[in-house]
C-alpha cells in the first residue's frame, strides 16, 4: 500500500456521487421529519421519491462501459454496478409507492420507514460497488441493520418482533461467519484486503487447508442474505412476520445487492478457486430447488408460499453463478432482475387485497379475484405464469438463460434436475391461478385499493408480458453488464 | 513469545464457543446476543494476530470498524429485544414459536 495520504483535492469524489447524494438526503430527511405535522408524511415521502429520481439521473449520466476504480481501488464502478444500482432505485421507488396506502391504513406511516429504506439502499449501493473486504462488510451491515429495524417496525405486533429477533440472530451469525472467513483470507493471502489483490495473491500458491476453510465460510456468509437453502430457515418466518410493506422491501432490492456480493466475493475475489466453491454451490442449489418447490405446495398462506417460491428462485439465480462463465453471470443477473419485477407484483397482490384491519395473506383470500377485478386478475395470471416459467413470459427466458449457462459447462444432470423441480413448482402457481379464476369469492366487494398500488401492479404485469415477448433488450443489458 | 498459531487457535476456540452458544442455548435471547459479540471478538483476535505477524496495519484498521459495527448491532439487537419483551412478556428462546420455521 503506497504511503501517501491523498489530499481532499486529489481525492476524486465523482465515482461515489450517488452514494454521497443519498447519504446527504437521508440525513436531511431525518432532520426535517420531526418538524413536520404529526399526521401525514407527505414531505418525507416526496423527498424520498425525489432522491431516488435524482439518483437515477446521476447514475444514468455517469454510466460507462469501462471499469473505473477509485479510492485507491476500494470502490469499483463497472457496467454491472451501474445496472444493479439503477434496478435498485426503480425497485425501491415501486415499493415505496405501493406501501404508502398500506402504511397509512395501519398508522405506520412514519418518517422512519423512509429513512431506513434509504439507509438500507445506501448499504446496497456500497455493497454493489465494493472492491475491498471492509467495504463489503460495511455495506452488508448497513443494509442488514436497516432491514432488521424495518422488520420490527410494527412495534406492537408480537409476530413482527419475533420475526425481527430471528432475523437478527441468524443475520448476525451469518455476518460473523463471513467475517471469520475474511480474517482467514486476510492471513492466507499475506495481508490483502482488496479483492483484485486477493485474486492475484491466490493464483500463486496451491490452496491450503486454511484457504479451503476461508472459502467455505465466505460462501456461507455470502449466500445467507439471498436466503438459499440450507440457510433459508429465517426467510419464511421473517417474510411472514414482517408487515407486508416491509416484506415487499426485503424481497426485492436486497436480492440484487446480495447477488452483487456473491459475484464480487466469489468471482472477482476468489475466481481462481472456482473448483473449491462450485461444489458447495451445487449442493445449496439442489437443496434450494427441492425445498423451495416441494414445501411451497403444502402452504395455505399465500405469503409463505411466495417465500418458498423465493427460495427456489434464488436457487435458479445461483445456477448461473456456479456455471462460472460470463454467460452464466449475466444469466444470473437477468434472472435476478426478472425476479425483482415478479416479486414486486406478487407481494404487491397481498397489498392490493389487504384492507384496513385485515391482512389478506391466505390463499383463499385470492378466491374469485376475477369477479372482483378482472384487470388485476389478469395481472396475477401473468405474474404466476412468469414465476412458473411458462413460455413467452419474462420468467421463461430467465429460466432458459440460466439453464443454457449450466448446460454450457456440461452440468446436464443439474439442468434436468432444475427443469423437473420447475415443473413441480408450476403446480402451486397454477393452483393459485385456479383460485383466482374458478373459485367463488368469499368477499364479493370490488377491489378498491389505491390507484398507485393498481398502477404499479399493472406496470409489473406489463413488463412481464413485454419483456416476455421481446426479451432481447433486457438480455442485452445483462450481457453488457459483464462486458459481453 | 506467543506464536501466530496459538493466537489462531485461541480465535478458533472463541468462535466455536460462540457458535455452540447460539445453537445449544434454548433459554435466553440475551445469551444469544452475547454469543454474537463473542463471535465478532474471535474475528478481531484473528485480524490483530495476522496484522501483527504480517507487519500490515490494515488488519488493525479493520478491527476498529468491526468494533464500531458490533456496537451498532448490539444497539439494534437490544432494541428488538425490548419490543419483543413488551409484546410477549418473555425472552425465552423456546417461546419464539408463533411461526413455525
Amino acid at each position: 500500500m503506497p504511503n501517501v495520504l491523498p489530499t481532499i483535492a486529489a481525492l476524486n469524489l465523482m465515482p461515489i456521487l450517488p452514494e454521497m447524494i443519498l447519504a446527504g438526503m437521508a440525513c436531511l430527511i431525518l432532520l426535517i421529519d420531526p418538524f413536520l405535522p404529526r399526521h401525514g408524511r407527505n414531505v418525507s415521502y416526496a423527498l424520498t421519491l425525489l432522491t431516488l429520481i435524482v439518483l437515477f439521473i446521476v447514475t444514468l449520466l455517469h454510466m460507462s462501459p469501462e471499469v473505473r476504480l477509485s479510492f485507491g481501488g476500494m470502490v469499483v464502478n463497472d457496467p454491472m454496478s451501474d445496472l444493479m444500482k439503477l434496478v435498485s432505485y426503480v425497485a425501491l421507488a415501486a415499493v415505496l409507492v405501493m406501501s404508502r396506502g398500506y402504511l397509512r391504513d395501519r398508522g405506520m406511516d412514519k418518517g422512519e420507514y423512509y429513512m431506513l429504506a434509504l439507509f438500507g439502499l445506501l448499504g446496497m449501493m456500497i455493497l454493489i460497488s465494493a472492491n475491498h473486504l471492509l467495504l463489503i462488510y460495511l455495506g452488508l451491515e448497513l443494509m442488514s441493520l436497516a432491514m432488521y429495524a424495518m422488520t420490527a417496525f410494527k412495534r406492537d405486533d408480537g409476530r413482527a418482533s419475533e420475526a425481527a429477533m430471528k432475523y437478527f440472530v441468524l443475520g448476525a451469525l451469518a455476518s460473523g461467519i463471513l467475517l471469520y472467513g475474511m480474517s482467514l483470507l486476510y492471513g492466507v493471502t499475506g495481508g490483502q484486503l482488496m479483492l483484485t489483490d486477493i485474486a492475484t495473491a491466490l493464483t500463486h500458491d496451491s490452496p491450503s487447508l486454511a484457504l479451503k476453510a476461508a472459502v467455505v465460510l465466505l460462501v456461507v456468509g455470502a449466500v445467507f442474505k439471498l436466503g438459499i437453502a440450507p440457510f433459508h430457515m429465517w426467510l419464511p418466518d421473517v417474510y411472514e412476520g414482517a408487515p407486508t410493506a416491509v416484506t415487499l422491501y426485503l424481497a426485492t432490492a436486497p436480492k440484487i445487492a446480495a447477488l452483487a456480493m456473491v459475484i464480487r466475493l466469489l468471482v472477482d475475489g476468489m475466481g481462481g478457486l472456482m473448483s473449491d466453491w462450485q461444489p458447495i454451490l451445487i449442493v445449496t442449489v439442489v437443496l434450494s430447488l427441492a425445498i423451495g418447490n416441494v414445501v411451497a405446495i403444502a402452504q395455505t398462506s399465500f405469503k409463505r408460499m411466495l417465500t418458498y417460491s423465493a427460495i427456489s428462485h434464488v436457487g435458479f439465480i445461483m445456477l448461473g453463478i456456479l456455471a462460472g462463465t460470463q454467460a452464466g453471470y449475466s444469466a444470473a443477473l437477468f434472472y435476478a432482475i426478472a425476479y425483482v419485477v415478479m416479486s414486486i407484483g406478487a407481494f404487491g397482490m397481498i397489498l392490493l387485497l389487504a384492507r384496513q384491519g385485515y391482512e389478506a395473506e391466505n390463499l383463499d383470500d385470492l378466491n374469485g379475484l376475477n369477479d372482483r377485478s378482472p384487470v388485476m386478475a389478469f395481472v396475477f395470471l401473468l405474474l404466476m405464469f412468469s414465476m412458473a416459467g411458462i413460455p413467452f413470459t419474462l420468467g421463461f427466458w430467465a429460466k432458459l438463460a440460466v439453464l443454457q449457462a449450466v448446460v454450457g459447462v456440461g452440468l446436464w444432470w443439474l439442468a434436468v434436475y432444475a427443469v423437473v423441480m420447475a415443473v413441480i413448482g408450476a403446480f402451486y402457481y397454477l393452483r393459485a391461478v385456479k383460485f383466482v379464476y374458478f373459485d367463488a369469492p368469499t368477499d364479493t366487494t370490488p377491489v378498491n385499493a389505491d390507484w398507485n398500488v393498481q398502477g404499479v401492479l399493472a406496470l409489473s404485469g406489463l413488463l412481464v408480458l413485454i419483456w416476455g415477448l421481446f426479451p432481447s433488450a433486457l438480455v442485452g443489458l445483462a450481457t453488457r453488464a459483464f462486458g459481453g | 513469545m506467543i506464536s501466530l498459531s496459538q493466537f489462531l487457535l485461541f480465535g478458533a476456540i472463541l468462535f466455536s464457543i460462540s457458535v455452540a452458544g447460539i445453537f445449544l442455548n434454548r433459554k435466553n435471547v440475551l445469551v444469544l446476543l452475547m454469543a454474537i459479540e463473542l463471535m465478532l471478538l474471535a474475528v478481531n483476535v484473528n485480524f490483530i494476530a495476522f496484522s501483527h505477524f504480517l507487519g500490515d496495519i490494515d488488519g488493525q484498521v479493520f478491527v476498529f470498524f468491526v468494533l464500531t459495527v458490533a456496537a451498532a448491532e448490539a444497539a439494534i439487537g437490544l432494541a428488538i429485544l425490548v419490543t419483543l419483551f413488551r409484546n410477549r412478556r418473555t425472552i425465552n428462546v423456546e417461546d419464539l414459536t408463533a411461526m413455525k420455521g
